[in-house]
């Protein structure tokens, strides 16, 4: 029998490291103007959008719920985040954190009801919230109705999206091992099963859906500080997807998957920008012969820190064999 | 008096847009009803019918009925094409995979018609003179009676070749079981296409439709109605013919009373509200049965 | 039966029927199981056996009657309550987590019995470790006496036929129960297979003191291991005994053998 589960804090350690090294090199490319402005948003963009793909990534991969209104929690946490820090001139980890937490219980609220539907009609249902909500928004004056909200402070710069991404991805590969998390996975894998082993499958889906959904607010929150304008067609359902192809594409079950769709779709949005409609074309074909070729995604539920030669670094001693489709970065 | 009088005239409304959507929602239900998928490029394909009407309107300068029928048939065969290209390579593929399928069709759809006609919305062709009938002060304009009219027909002739034909009857096995169906001598992939190919032609009709309706079209005109289709096919029962008729015509009804009395913008919100609603009171809908899971 | 003569059954189900649309699954059902006991449920195909360990184990509610199990009513529990309060089961139709690994399938079978919180765990702070060890172990342990332990990295799916049986049953051990339901556990085996899971089983029941109540086609099985015998028959109990009791019972041997 193998000793310790000491190999989990040094994974910890190592990618901490990596995270460091990796900020350095951004903040540098930053700092020292290599980016244009334009590519310097996008850098913004894509971690941001990891927090999306991620978080959508513990409801639809890990739990196996198909949600559809991800970007309907993005909007909470945007609006919720943009009132505090403009009108209120709360400081931006408060905004943040409100956002996140308005979302989360927005999660909990529609996930109670809604969550007892399975499959495509859970699909539909969440699509068919996300749309509520813009809609509701759309159509409080307080924050600017149809036409948006104006005169956000720019709050959000790398150091605040790359560690919030660094601890959103932290969290969640966290979650995803532990109890909690496997009991989110039994319910994938087999919902009345996990039920008879004990999992009580309503409170795990709700939790899952309402920390996914906090994400998506904090997410949104690190948004709206990007813009001196939000308005509610920025969360529309076709947003929802944009996060659903990242997950897809990715893996559904795979964290490394969801920071590797998040970064294609977003590069390939940003290089293709004047060409809109030849991107969404790329989507669909990309999502379609994904179905046919790979309906797991490109990584399936494989993590990067069990493959090949990284498995070498992260593995567990000894026991290196019982590694199979789990998360551990 | 007036207040009734209003309610009345949005009753009209509602129902003549309700027909539009009960045309797709009819769509909808047929193809959940056989192989359990919510097609999300319906809604496409009913934007594709629009524009076939309208090119053969503005382009070959045919008539109202020659278009609609051009458009029918014409779309009817994008629906089996893209049923054998994208659907049936997927047969035995889990449903989570089918539905993402149709949801990059529907993407393929609407940016590549994008691509083709551009963004910008096209302004429907004026079809038929400005006709109006005043009952007692309430308004029935002709595209109104036109949709009405035609899609009380079309429900004619689908009601006949759902109960009268041989086709219709292995439909209607295929629906219930396809397996059994499959085992009984029925070749479920011909039903499966023509299945396809009827809903995809009473979309089209609604296209059109829609085009003299409300004079203008866009390639993603279709992503709204087509949710909204669906989801009158859940309220009325999924899978059941009556069900996505009635849906679709309660559905028309409430939007054109949310936007009459309360406010337009409200009126996507109310869909979904209806839809959230059913599921959570009668997941299966107005017509619906109830079946429990086998363990 | 003399149920006066005992004392308070483990789990006593009262009058219970079920009826689906009309169709009564099962009537007036009867039955009794004592703490320690290995009981045994047959009958023939489409009898209600399976609809009987749906109703003990909250995946169906009675509509007449009443289940208890240690005197508590299990009437408008859900399933995994039931877990909780210590019945586990298997199933006919194997419902393992098929893409998960077989170690993992039995880690979240511990769920009851996991003792840190959220927090803890995505901080990885306070017990995780502890607990995540412990469990670690004492599936391993588990998996070992089932024979799965060399296989414990594996996927669930890639498993043979009569491993998944035995993973299933390391699984609702892992639960932590009074009360184990098994449901067909030898179908599929091979009479070798079947013989070395009846002595598991006979050996499981005293290692960890449990009380077994298993479903079984095969009536030469059940015969040689279980100490009381209910026989179901259209949803009613025909027949119940010791298996010498069972096996002369005529009406048994007409519901096997087909009427006289």
């Amino acid at each position: 029998m193998f000793k310790g589960m000491k190999y989990l804090r040094k994974n910890d350690a190592i990618m901490l490291g990596f995270a460091i090294v990796l900020f350095a090199v951004l903040q540098g490319l930053v700092t020292g103007r290599v980016l244009s402005s334009f590519w310097q948003l996008n850098v913004l963009i894509i971690g941001i959008n990891i927090i999306m793909a991620v978080s959508l990534n513990l409801i639809n991969g890990y739990t196996g719920q198909f949600s559809l209104g991800h970007a309907g929690f993005m909007a909470v946490g945007a609006y919720v985040g943009v009132v505090l820090t403009t009108n209120f001139h709360a400081p931006f980890v408060v905004a943040l954190l409100a956002g996140g937490a308005a979302a989360a219980f927005l999660g909990v609220l529609i996930g109670i009801p809604t969550l007892r539907l399975s499959g495509d009609y859970l699909a539909i249902a969440t699509l068919g919230l996300g749309e509520i909500i813009r809609i509701v928004i759309m159509n409080i004056e307080y924050v600017g109705g149809a036409a948006g909200f104006k005169g956000i402070p720019h709050l959000t710069n790398l150091a605040w999206v790359f560690w919030v991404t660094v601890i959103a991805l932290f969290f969640i590969k966290n979650f995803v091992n532990a109890q909690p998390g496997r009991a989110c996975l039994a319910i994938r894998e087999n919902e009345i099963a996990a039920e008879s082993m004990g999992v009580n499958t309503t409170k795990y889906k709700v939790m899952a859906f309402a920390i996914g959904a906090g994400f998506a607010g904090i997410a949104g929150g690190l948004f709206a500080h990007c813009f001196y304008l939000i308005s509610p067609a920025s969360f529309t359902f076709m947003a929802s997807f944009n996060y659903l192809i990242m997950v897809v594409m990715g893996g559904m079950g795979s964290i490394t998957g969801s920071i590797a769709g998040a970064f294609v779709v977003t590069f390939l949005s940003a290089a293709l920008a004047s060409w809109p409609e030849f991107r969404m074309i790329i989507y669909a074909l990309a999502l379609i012969f994904l179905m046919f070729y790979r309906p797991q995604g490109l990584f399936g539920y494989m993590e990067i820190t069990n493959m090949g030669p990284f498995r070498k670094i992260f593995g567990r001693p000894q026991a290196q064999k019982l590694k199979g489709g789990k998360a551990d970065e | 008096m007036e207040l009734g009088q209003q309610f009345l005239q949005q009753m009209v409304n509602g129902i003549s847009l309700g027909s539009i959507y009960a045309l797709i929602a009819l769509g909808y239900t047929m193809i959940y009803g056989i192989i359990k998928l919510i097609n999300f490029a319906h809604g496409d394909i009913y934007m594709v019918g629009a524009y076939i009407g309208f090119f053969a309107i503005t382009q070959a300068g045919l008539g109202i009925v020659p278009a609609l029928l051009v458009s029918l048939v014409t779309t009817g065969l994008l629906g089996m094409l893209v049923e054998k290209l994208a659907y049936k390579p997927l047969r035995h593929a889990p449903r989570l995979s089918v539905l993402i399928t149709a949801i990059g069709v529907s993407f393929f759809l609407e940016y590549t018609s994008m691509y083709f006609v551009s963004p910008t919305p096209r302004t429907f062709p004026q079809v038929m003179d400005n006709v109006a009938v005043n009952i007692g002060g309430l308004v029935i304009n002709g595209q109104q009676m036109l949709i009405l009219g035609i899609t009380f027909v079309l429900m004619v002739i689908l009601t006949y070749i759902v109960k009268f034909t041989n086709t219709g009857k292995a439909m209607r096995a295929a629906s219930f079981d396809v397996e059994t169906a499959q085992l009984m001598g029925i070749n479920s992939d011909r039903i499966i296409s023509i299945t396809f190919c009827i809903g995809s032609a009473l979309a089209a009709v609604a296209g059109v439709l829609v085009g003299i309706y409300y004079n203008s079209i866009d390639p993603l005109m279709g992503i709204m109605p087509g949710l909204k289709a669906f989801v009158a096919a859940v309220l009325g029962g999924i899978g059941i013919l009556p069900g996505a008729v009635v849906g679709g015509i309660i559905l028309g009804v409430v939007e054109a009373l949310v936007s009459g009395f309360i406010s337009s913008t409200f009126r996507d919100a109310a869909a979904f509200a209806i839809l959230i609603l059913v599921l959570l009171v009668r997941p299966t809908g107005i017509f619906g049965k109830n079946t429990k899971e086998k363990v | 039966m003399s149920k006066q003569q005992e004392k308070r059954p483990l789990l006593e189900a009262r009058d219970v029927s079920e009826v689906f649309g009309g169709l009564k699954a099962v009537s007036d059902f009867n039955f009794h199981i004592n703490k320690g006991e290995l009981v045994g449920l047959i009958g023939p195909n489409g009898a209600g056996k399976t609809t009987v360990f749906n109703l003990f184990t909250g995946v169906y509610q009675p509509t007449t009657g009443e289940i208890r199990l240690d005197g508590r009513s299990l009437t408008g529990k859900r399933p995994y309550q039931i877990t909780q309060m210590g019945i586990a089961r298997t199933f006919q139709n194997i419902r393992l987590f098929s893409e998960l690994t077989v170690l993992d399938n039995v880690k979240i079978a511990f769920h009851n019995h996991v003792k840190y919180n959220v927090l803890e765990a995505v901080l990885r702070v306070g017990r995780y470790y502890a607990e995540e060890e412990r469990i670690e172990a004492q599936s391993l342990r588990l998996l070992d006496i089932f024979h799965l332990k060399d296989k414990a990295g594996e996927l669930a799916k890639n498993l043979p036929y009569g491993a998944q049986r035995r993973l299933e049953i390391a699984r609702a051990l892992a639960a932590g129960p009074k009360l184990l339901l098994l449901d067909e556990p030898a179908a599929g085996m091979n009479p070798q297979e079947t013989q070395e899971l009846m002595e598991m089983i006979r050996w499981i029941r005293k290692e960890f003191g449990l009380t077994v109540l298993l479903i079984e086609h095969d009536m030469s099985l059940v015969m040689g291991i279980c100490e009381r015998i209910y026989v179901l028959e259209y949803g009613m109990v025909i027949a119940s005994g010791t298996p010498e009791e069972v096996q002369k019972d005529p009406e048994v041997i007409r519901a096997y053998l087909g009427g006289e």
